[in-house]
C-alpha cells in the first residue's frame, strides 16, 4: 500500500476492493445493502431463474417506503399494483431470508431515514441501495451510491460490484451558514453553482468549517442532494458529531468493537496533502434561502430574487430548457419569488423527513394557522421520526396550525402512492426532485427547506424566512 | 442480455437538456414486478395529453420517427432517479442507442446492463446529429461498438469511448454476475479479512 496522502474516497475504496485489475473495473465489495420494493422485485426474480441465493442476507436489510400510504395503515391498500409490489417484496425476504421492516413494523420508514437511525448506516462502510438518494449515507463517512436493478440482483448474488473508479472532488464550504440558511439551501446554492451534472462522474467530499458544524441532520440532507448535481456519490468524513450520533443506536458497535470501530473511524479523513481531480470553494456567508423556479434542481434563485430570463441563460440549449420551464411551471420571467402563491405544502422525504427538520418547521408555524387557500401536510421520513416528533408534542402544533400529519413514507417527493399534486398545483416542498409530473402530473414543484415550506404554508406564498416573527 | 455489434437504424430527435427518468418513464409505471411491457408507457407524460390522447406535437409521435431506434438528445440525458425502468422502456420501445454529450451515471451504468449503447459525442456532434436528424428523411445512423465509430450515409463520422469491459460485454451480450463469480474465491478471502465490528443485521 502506497504511503502517499490519500482523500477519504481512496481510503474507503481501497480498503474495499476485492480485485482490481487493470484495464477492468474493480470489484468492490458491499458492506450493506439497503433494499425496497420498486426497484428489486426483478433482481430477486432474476436470482430464481438463474437458481441463485442472496449470498449474504446478514447483510442485507430490506423495508417498505416508496408505494405506502400516509393514511390509516390499518386499511388495506387500495392500490392493487401497489398491494402487489409490497406483498412481492414480504415473499422475496422470506424466501432469501432477507430482514423486512414491514409497514407496521415500528422501524419502517424511508430507507435512508432508517438506515442512519437504526445504526446501520456507519463510517468506512461501502453501502448500495436501487436508489439514486442512497448518496445520504454518506454523511457518515461511508461510500454510498445508488444502483440500478441489474446491480441490486449482482450484489443480492455476490455481495459485490464491479465499478469503475470515479473522480474525486472537493466542495469546501468556508465561514458559517447564516441563521434561516440551512443545509438545504447550502445544497441548493451549490446544484445551482455547478448545475445538475456539475459533478456526474464525480464523488463529492464535502468540507471546511461550515460543514464539520452541520448536524448529522444537515450532512445527510446535503449528501442527499448531491445526486442532483450529478454526483456519483458524497460524503463527509466522520468526526464527533458522528460518533455521537451512532452510539448505542441498536445496530451500533458495542463495548470493545465499539472501541475498535472508533479507532479505524478516526482514520477516515483525507490526508494533509491528499489530491482531488477538482476543488470547488463556496462562501457560506453568501448563501440565502433558496426557492427553485423551474424544472431541474439547479433552476434555483434566493427567495429575495426573481425568476430569471431566459434570454440571459449562457446557451441557446438552456434558453430553451428555461423557457420550456416556465411555461411549465406557469411562472413569468422577473416574477419575485416572494410574490408566487401556493396552493399545497410537503414537509417530509428522505431529504427533509428528520426529526430535526421537522423541529425547523414547527418552530416557525408555531402560534400562527396556515393559510386558508393552502392545503399543508407533513410526513415524518421514518415511524421514529414520527414517534418522537409526537413525544416532543409537533404533532399537536401542526395539527393546531392546519397542517396534515401523517404516517412514515416516501410520499409526495414522487407520488407513487395517493399523496399526488393535481394538475396545475402549486407546491413548497421539502422534497428533492421539481421534474415535471414528479409529485403528480401537472404539479408545480418548488424545492426549500422545511422553514421556507413552513412560512410558505403560514404566509400563503414563499417568504424569507431570515425575517420571520417566532411566536 | 442481447449482444451489441453493429447497429444502423431511424434516428430521432430529442433535443433538450436534463431529460430525467421521471419524463423517460412516469412513476406510476414503477409498480409492476416484471422486466418488459414498459415500452408502451416511455415517455407518457410527453407522448399522451392528460385525456390520454396522443400528443401529435411530441416529436416522437410524427410518423417520420416510427420505428426509430436511435435517439438523440441533449446533456445530462437520465438524471434523476435511478431506476431502472428508464432503458428498460427505451429497449422495450425499440431504442439500442441513445446519443447525447454526457450522460447521468446510474443511467448509462443502467443502458449498458440492457444492452443500449449510451454513446457520448461532443455538443458539436450532437448538435449536427439533431440537425440531420429534423432535417434528412428518413435519416438513419450507424453505431460501430467494434470500431467504436458512429456515421451516416452523408459524411458525419465520429468515435466515442466506452471502455474496453463495457464494450467487451456488451459485443458478447455477458452476464456480468456470472464473472463476478468466477472470482469466488477472492470474495470469500475479502470476507475473512472483514473487521469483527463490521454491521451484520441479524
Amino acid at each position: 500500500m502506497s504511503s502517499s496522502p490519500r482523500t477519504l474516497f481512496e481510503k474507503l475504496w481501497d480498503s474495499h476492493t476485492v480485485r482490481e485489475p487493470a484495464g477492468e473495473p474493480a470489484l468492490l465489495y458491499i458492506d450493506l445493502h439497503l433494499v425496497h420494493e420498486v426497484t428489486s422485485p426483478q433482481a430477486f426474480e432474476g436470482l430464481r431463474v438463474a437458481d441463485r441465493k442472496v449470498r449474504r442476507p446478514d447483510l442485507t436489510v430490506a423495508t417498505i417506503d416508496h408505494n405506502v400510504p400516509t393514511t390509516d395503515r390499518r386499511l388495506p391498500i387500495t392500490d392493487p399494483i401497489s398491494a402487489k409490489q409490497i406483498e412481492t417484496l414480504r415473499n422475496n425476504c422470506q424466501e432469501f431470508g432477507v430482514r423486512l421492516y414491514d409497514i407496521n413494523s415500528k422501524e419502517q420508514g424511508i430507507v435512508h431515514v432508517i438506515g442512519p437511525e437504526l445504526g446501520l448506516t456507519q463510517p468506512g462502510m461501502t453501502i448500495v441501495c436501487g436508489d439514486s438518494h442512497t448518496s445520504t449515507h454518506g454523511a457518515f463517512g461511508a461510500l454510498a451510491f445508488g444502483i440500478g436493478t441489474s446491480e441490486v440482483e449482482h450484489v443480492l448474488a455476490t455481495q459485490c460490484l464491479p465499478q469503475r473508479r470515479p473522480r474525486t472532488l472537493e466542495i469546501k464550504v468556508c465561514g458559517s451558514l447564516p441563521s434561516g440558511v440551512t443545509a438545504k439551501d447550502l445544497a441548493l446554492g451549490i446544484i445551482g453553482r455547478i448545475g445538475t451534472d456539475g459533478a456526474t462522474g464525480h464523488v463529492i467530499e464535502y468540507r471546511g468549517e461550515a460543514i464539520s458544524s452541520l448536524s448529522m441532520e444537515g450532512r445527510m440532507t446535503l449528501c442527499n442532494m448531491s445526486i442532483e448535481a450529478g454526483a456519483r456519490a458524497a460524503m463527509v468524513a466522520p468526526d464527533e458529531t458522528t460518533l455521537a450520533y451512532l452510539k448505542e443506536r441498536p445496530f451500533a458497535p458495542r463495548e470493545q468493537l465499539w472501541d475498535e470501530a472508533v479507532a479505524y473511524w478516526r482514520t477516515l479523513k483525507s490526508d494533509e496533502g491528499a489530491w482531488f481531480d477538482r476543488t470547488i470553494e463556496i462562501e457560506a456567508s453568501e448563501l440565502a434561502p433558496f426557492v427553485t423556479w423551474g424544472t431541474s434542481p439547479g433552476m434555483v434563485a434566493p427567495v429575495t430574487g426573481r425568476v430569471p430570463d431566459p434570454a440571459d441563460a449562457e446557451t441557446e440549449a438552456d434558453s430553451r430548457a428555461a423557457r420550456s420551464a416556465l411555461e411549465y411551471m406557469n411562472l413569468a420571467p422577473g416574477t419575485r419569488i416572494e410574490e408566487i402563491n401556493i396552493d399545497r405544502v410537503f414537509i417530509g422525504s428522505c431529504t427533509n423527513g428528520r426529526i430535526e427538520d421537522l423541529r425547523a418547521a414547527a418552530q416557525i408555524i408555531k402560534g400562527y394557522r396556515i393559510n386558508s387557500r393552502v392545503q399543508a401536510m407533513v410526513v415524518p421520513g421514518s415511524q421514529a421520526v414520527k414517534l418522537e416528533a409526537e413525544r416532543e408534542g409537533l404533532d399537536r402544533l401542526f395539527l393546531e396550525a392546519g397542517f396534515e400529519w401523517r404516517e412514515s413514507g416516501c410520499s409526495m417527493c414522487l407520488g407513487m402512492n395517493p399523496d399526488i399534486l393535481q394538475s396545475g398545483e402549486r407546491c413548497a416542498s421539502t422534497s428533492n426532485r421539481n421534474f415535471e409530473g414528479r409529485q403528480g402530473k401537472g404539479g408545480r414543484t418548488h424545492l426549500v427547506s422545511p422553514a421556507m415550506a413552513a412560512a410558505a404554508a403560514i404566509t400563503g406564498h414563499f417568504t424569507d424566512v431570515r425575517d420571520w416573527r417566532f411566536n | 442480455m442481447e449482444s451489441f455489434r453493429i447497429h444502423k437504424g431511424l434516428a430521432a430527435p430529442l433535443d433538450r437538456p436534463n431529460i430525467d427518468t421521471d419524463q423517460i418513464i412516469p412513476k406510476q409505471f414503477l409498480k409492476r414486478i416484471e422486466r418488459t411491457g414498459f415500452g408502451e408507457f416511455l415517455f407518457y407524460d410527453w407522448r399522451y395529453k392528460s385525456d390520454g390522447e396522443l400528443n401529435a406535437e411530441f416529436i416522437l409521435n410524427a410518423p417520420q420517427y416510427k420505428g426509430a431506434t436511435v435517439l438523440i438528445a441533449g446533456r445530462n440525458f437520465g438524471c434523476g432517479s435511478s431506476r431502472e425502468h428508464a432503458p428498460w422502456a427505451l429497449l422495450d420501445y425499440g431504442f439500442r442507442a441513445i446519443i447525447a454529450p454526457t450522460f447521468a451515471d446510474i443511467f448509462a451504468t443502467n443502458c449498458l446492463k440492457n444492452g443500449i449503447v449510451p454513446v457520448a459525442l461532443s455538443e458539436r456532434d450532437v448538435t449536427t446529429l439533431l440537425q440531420r436528424a429534423t432535417e434528412v428523411s428518413g435519416y438513419e445512423l450507424t453505431v460501430d461498438l467494434e470500431k467504436c465509430q458512429v456515421f451516416d450515409a452523408q459524411g458525419f463520422n465520429a468515435s466515442f469511448e466506452i471502455g474496453d469491459f463495457n464494450r467487451y460485454c456488451l459485443l458478447e451480450g455477458l452476464d456480468d454476475i456470472g464473472l463476478t463469480l468466477k472470482h469466488e474465491a477472492q470474495i470469500a478471502a475479502y470476507e475473512e479479512r472483514r473487521d469483527a465490528w463490521r454491521v451484520r443485521a441479524v
